[in-house]
């Protein structure tokens, strides 16, 4: 039988009851009282300098309350990076400033260069329109290849080139990893692209600004991930703003997918506009801004080399890598391809020599950073697709090569040639679980049925593993975080035993309200419906990093823990002293405190009246209340792992593909909401389908965005993807933190992509066309291009 | 959006005079224009609503002709326009529902976009196009990318469609709009087989007199094998080559023909 309450069950998601009645509140739905509207004029040239800008006319329009330029912001700090890369010579990355406000150029298509505030945000639009800026065109930089050569026309004119940094890891295994890739008895290569996207959460980004003359205080709501980290960034090195005076809210977030951790330049915008003007000032994002504002994800140009011996065995992994970090430097962009992606290049796999090479490249493009996965599905894209090409190249069974290669389950803890230790992991065992759930048997029966009908079917293996519940912060300050990564948590208990747990993680989507509460409720043995979560509040929560990198069960959870077993060990005090037993002799079970050996109890309710009305209370030795706050930092990364399988039907006639099932056998560790996690796994899928078949964003040669709306930039539906086959019952628990979790958000989006391709590939190869590689994503036309290339 | 006026006249006449004003568009079922006003890349001064014009409403069957309204919901001709399946079955996929259930074969075929289904259809089956002044045949009708013979403020008031012996609309969607990337209407009728084909050319919807002439001396997939489509002209966009296209314009008759 399943528990239907705490630990192990599949609650239903509580928050869902305001989200599917449309009574969420979220940043949109906050209007202020003499509020203002803000219309950011963003460039519609990828590069140029700007001449003027004549914004009277504008101003003098009924209805504009200001216009304002970067002149406004003279003395202001630009948007922060957040992450320092140090190149292959230990010298610091190029890092430009990144003004609020275009100052004397624009870089890319939607670089902010006015605000209009007007009364309403259409009255705000039609004076933005009337603001006149004279711009003289530049040649755009949008290859990197390209923006990395001699005399590359430079999008910062005061750095030395385009190039933010050259990065190698591990930098003393160059040389040995040439030499084994040169001794090798076969090498395997393979050039590709990661593609990038477009992040498209359904709730577009809002801020809105507000400030209290009376006590200097501001307000900022925005749709974030992170709101301590905007406050952090926003108030220490923009506004100049003591944390005291600001507070940042990020109320319900309708998806963020990485591209809602980082500080926009809007955010600041409004915060410094509310104030010089002492009004509250809104802006809200429109779809079509969110294509050229929002950071994009991946955009990585990959060659790998993979090196085997005689036994196929792997003995080398060689890589080089052009990264794009758009326009200027994201919050956490120079991470994303170096330790977040560098440090995965080992997979599941032994290879002893590993050498990464990474050149981050300024281009006229949006800024690219963290999206769902971040690194780690690039890592996992290029391995996993050089992996394949190597069983075929040497006729293998690509599940076998994989197995030959994995790291076995006596080998943890696994140190890496990548400075990564896994602590736990059974690759054997996901990979036999995807293998039992897929009649893989079958598969040439299937395939003949396929052919028959005229489609060609084919069968693709992947296997991933990731470093999430980022970070050990002083590994990670090591590394160029100019931040720690632990999380928080204070349990507060009310007089009548029910809690608040205001946690540092934020939920925009994942279900935290459900998930958190039913892990305090299982520690003390009460119903769940106790137990609220609080977040998204710098007044309310302690500083906590935020929700990414798979990080909120494993590091957030782990600081509930905590919290949550200092109120017990105190609450245990009290009982003590009402039963007039020993300390050591209380016991807590479901919602009870017992002396063992005895037949006295008293309940949690009780214990906690008694800490709030501390009339009988052992008041010399402890303090009367029940609340609590412990900060989690992680001893190491968790590494969550497992096998994707796709099938697939390609039509010859048109290139299209069909998925026809996908399997995922997962290894989370402990798992706390088997159902949440499910859909987790879900969300994931779709968005790695969707990127390996469908989505694309992409520039011409003079920097315009090409997929700028839904007409050309594809999202995944429904009728695009199978029904899934999700696993998780393969659990090697971690075995760092308390719970033994490991994080599920991202598995999703980096195992599936490869998994996709390798079917398609094998699909093709089956029906006499012996493609090696197609770019993702996998369109109708690049199918059918690519097997007319081999005809 | 720019501010507008906005006038929805009962009648077609009263409609024709209420487009006399300069800059003023006849609006029916919006799908296109609404869109480009949100985006300020349309500014008309008013808007003339054709859709509480009762006459320009509704399907019916005439002999071997099915008369569609101009403003006829694509879900009403999915719904009632049996008679002529392979029509039903296109305006059933078209877009979305909400998409099928504002949207009209008049606005559809008035702004001519080169990727959308309708235009085939007309096309395919040589169709006639009754406007307020006269009746205009679709060979005549669409002039090239998002232009038609149409007259400043002239209205389509219904479209009369031969009924065919056999017919399929075969649409390969966009990945992304799902438009048709190509889409091809394959039309046999007692004097020969019409094929249109749309989404492929950089002059809009055109039809394909090789296949026409191969079909009509024997209507079967394999009547098509032999013949090859010319990529000149051919669009050339983020989701196919002119190649490509060409391609799908004959995988997709061969399959319009055997599904017919």
């Amino acid at each position: 039988m399943p528990k239907d309450q705490g630990i192990g069950a599949s609650s239903k998601r509580r928050e869902d009851v305001r989200f599917l009645t449309g009574t969420g509140n979220y940043t949109d739905d906050i209007n202020l009282v003499n509020q203002t509207y803000a219309h950011f004029l963003r460039s519609d040239v990828a590069h140029g300098t700007i001449n003027s800008i004549d914004a009277s006319a504008a101003e003098a329009m009924e209805g504009v309350v200001k216009v304002f330029t970067a002149k406004d912001f003279e003395g202001v700090g630009g948007i922060p990076c957040g992450w320092q890369v140090t190149d292959r010579e230990g010298n610091p990355m190029q890092e430009p400033k990144h003004p609020i406000l275009a100052e004397g150029k624009v870089r890319h298509v939607g670089d902010p260069i006015a605000v209009v505030i007007a009364e309403s945000p259409e009255l705000a639009r039609d004076a933005a329109e009337a603001v006149e800026v004279d711009i003289t065109e530049l040649p755009a930089v949008v290859d990197m290849k390209a923006a990395c050569a001699e005399g590359a026309t430079k999008v910062h004119d005061d750095l030395s080139s385009n190039l933010c940094y050259d990065w190698g890891f591990v930098e003393e295994n160059r040389d040995a990893v040439d030499q084994a890739i040169k001794s090798a008895a076969h090498v395997t290569t393979l050039e590709l692209t990661n593609n990038r996207l477009v992040a498209n959460p359904m709730e577009p980004r809002v801020a809105v600004g507000d400030y209290n003359r009376a006590n200097d205080e501001h307000t900022l709501y925005t749709t974030s991930q992170n709101p301590h980290v905007i406050r952090l960034l926003m108030g220490a090195f923009v506004l100049g703003i003591p944390e005291h005076k600001l507070r940042v809210v990020a109320p319900d977030v309708g998806g963020g997918f990485g591209t809602k951790i980082f500080h926009y330049a809007e955010e600041a915008f409004v915060t410094f506009a509310a104030k010089a003007l002492n009004r509250p000032v809104k802006w809200t994002c429109s779809r079509s801004e969110a294509f050229i504002s929002d950071a994009h994800g991946r955009d990585h140009v990959t060659k790998i080399e993979l090196a085997l011996d005689s036994d196929n065995k792997f003995t080398a992994i060689r890589t080089e890598t052009y990264a794009n970090m758009g326009a200027y430097l994201s919050t956490f962009a120079p991470s994303v391809p170096t330790w977040l992606h560098g440090t995965l290049m080992a997979g599941n796999y032994t290879t002893p020599l590993i050498y990464v090479n990474v050149k981050a490249v300024f281009t006229n493009t949006v800024p690219v950073d963290a999206y769902r996965g971040a690194g780690r599905p690039e890592a996992t894209f290029q391995l996993e697709r050089v992996v394949d090409k190597a069983a075929r190249e040497l006729g293998m069974d690509p599940a076998e090569l994989r197995r030959l290669n994995f790291i076995k389950p006596d080998q943890f803890p696994y140190e890496t040639p990548v400075a990564v230790a896994y602590d736990t992991g059974n690759y054997h065992a996901t990979l036999d679980k995807a293998l039992d759930l897929t009649d893989y048997a079958g598969f040439d029966a299937r395939a003949a049925e396929s052919k028959a009908n005229g489609k060609m079917r084919g069968f693709g293996i992947a296997h991933y593993i990731e470093a999430c519940g980022i970070a050990p912060s002083n590994l990670v300050g090591q590394l160029g975080a100019r931040a720690g990564l632990y999380e928080s948590a204070t349990v507060r208990v009310n007089a009548t035993g029910s809690i608040a747990v205001m946690t540092g993680s934020h939920s925009h989507g994942q279900g935290h309200e459900t998930t958190f509460a039913q892990v305090v409720a299982d520690m003390i043995g009460i119903d769940e419906s106790q137990v609220d979560i609080v977040h998204g509040d710098t007044s309310k929560t302690p500083m906590g990093m935020g929700t990414y990198g798979s990080r909120s069960i494993a590091v957030g959870g782990s600081a509930m823990v905590r919290a949550a077993e200092k109120v017990i060990n105190k609450a245990k005090k009290i009982a003590a002293h009402l039963m007039e037993a020993a300390d050591a002799d209380i016991e807590l079970k479901d919602g009870q405190f017992s002396v063992a050996g005895t037949d006295k109890s008293v309940a949690w309710g009780d214990v906690c009246l008694a800490a709030y009305v501390p009339h009988n209370y052992p008041l010399e030795e402890i303090e009367p209340g029940l609340e609590e706050t412990a900060f989690y930092d992680p001893a190491n990364f968790t590494y969550p792992s497992g096998a994707y399988f796709c099938e697939v039907e390609v039509d010859p006639g048109t290139g299209k593909i069909e998925i026809l099932g996908f399997t995922a056998a997962d290894d989370f560790g402990n798992v706390i909401n088997p159902m949440i996690v499910e859909g987790q796994v879900h969300g994931g899928l779709a968005q790695g389908l969707g990127q390996a078949m469908l989505e694309n964003c992409v520039y011409d040669d003079n920097g315009q965005l090409l997929s700028g709306s839904y007409m050309d930039y594809a999202m995944p539906r429904a009728h695009d993807l199978p029904n899934f086959t999700v696993d998780h019952s393969c659990q090697t628990p971690c075995t760092h933190n308390p719970l033994g979790v490991k994080g599920c958000g991202e598995a999703g989006a980096i195992g599936s992509p490869p998994a996709l391709v390798n079917a398609v590939i094998d699909a093709l190869h089956r029906g006499g066309y012996p493609v090696e590689h197609i770019d993702m994503p996998l369109s109708p036309s690049r199918v059918w291009n690519a097997m007319q290339s081999v005809k | 959006m720019y501010n507008f006026d906005f006038e929805q006249p009962g009648s077609v006449e009263d409609a024709v005079a209420a487009l006399k004003e300069e800059d003023a568009l006849a609006l029916s079922g919006g799908q296109t224009l609404i869109p480009s006003m949100k985006q300020r890349l349309n500014a008309p001064s008013k808007l003339v609503s054709l859709t509480g014009i009762e006459a320009l409403k509704g399907v019916c069957q005439n002999g071997d002709t099915l008369s569609v309204g101009a403003a006829t919901t694509h879900a009403t001709v999915a719904a009632e326009g049996g008679a002529y399946a392979a029509l039903a079955a296109l305006a059933g996929g078209i877009g979305d529902p909400a998409v099928r259930n504002r949207g009209t074969l008049g606005g559809s075929l008035a702004n001519n976009d080169p990727a959308a289904c309708y235009p085939s259809a007309v096309l395919a089956s040589g169709a006639t196009v009754v406007t307020n002044a006269r009746e205009i045949a679709a060979d005549d009708f669409f002039d090239g990318m998002f232009a038609t013979a149409l007259d400043e403020g002239e209205i389509i008031t219904s479209v009369n469609f031969p009924i065919p012996e056999k017919a399929s609309y075969q649409k390969f969607e966009q990945p992304a709009s799902r438009f048709a990337l190509t889409g091809v209407f394959v039309a046999k009728y007692a004097d020969g087989v019409r094929v249109a084909v749309t989404g492929a050319s950089e002059e809009g919807v055109m039809r394909w007199a090789e296949a026409e002439a191969a079909l009509s001396a024997d209507f079967s997939s394999e009547a098509v094998d032999g013949l090859s489509v010319a990529a000149d002209g051919l669009i050339s966009d983020l989701h196919g080559t002119p190649e490509y296209r060409a391609n799908l314009i004959k995988v997709l008759t061969k399959r319009a023909v055997a599904a017919a």
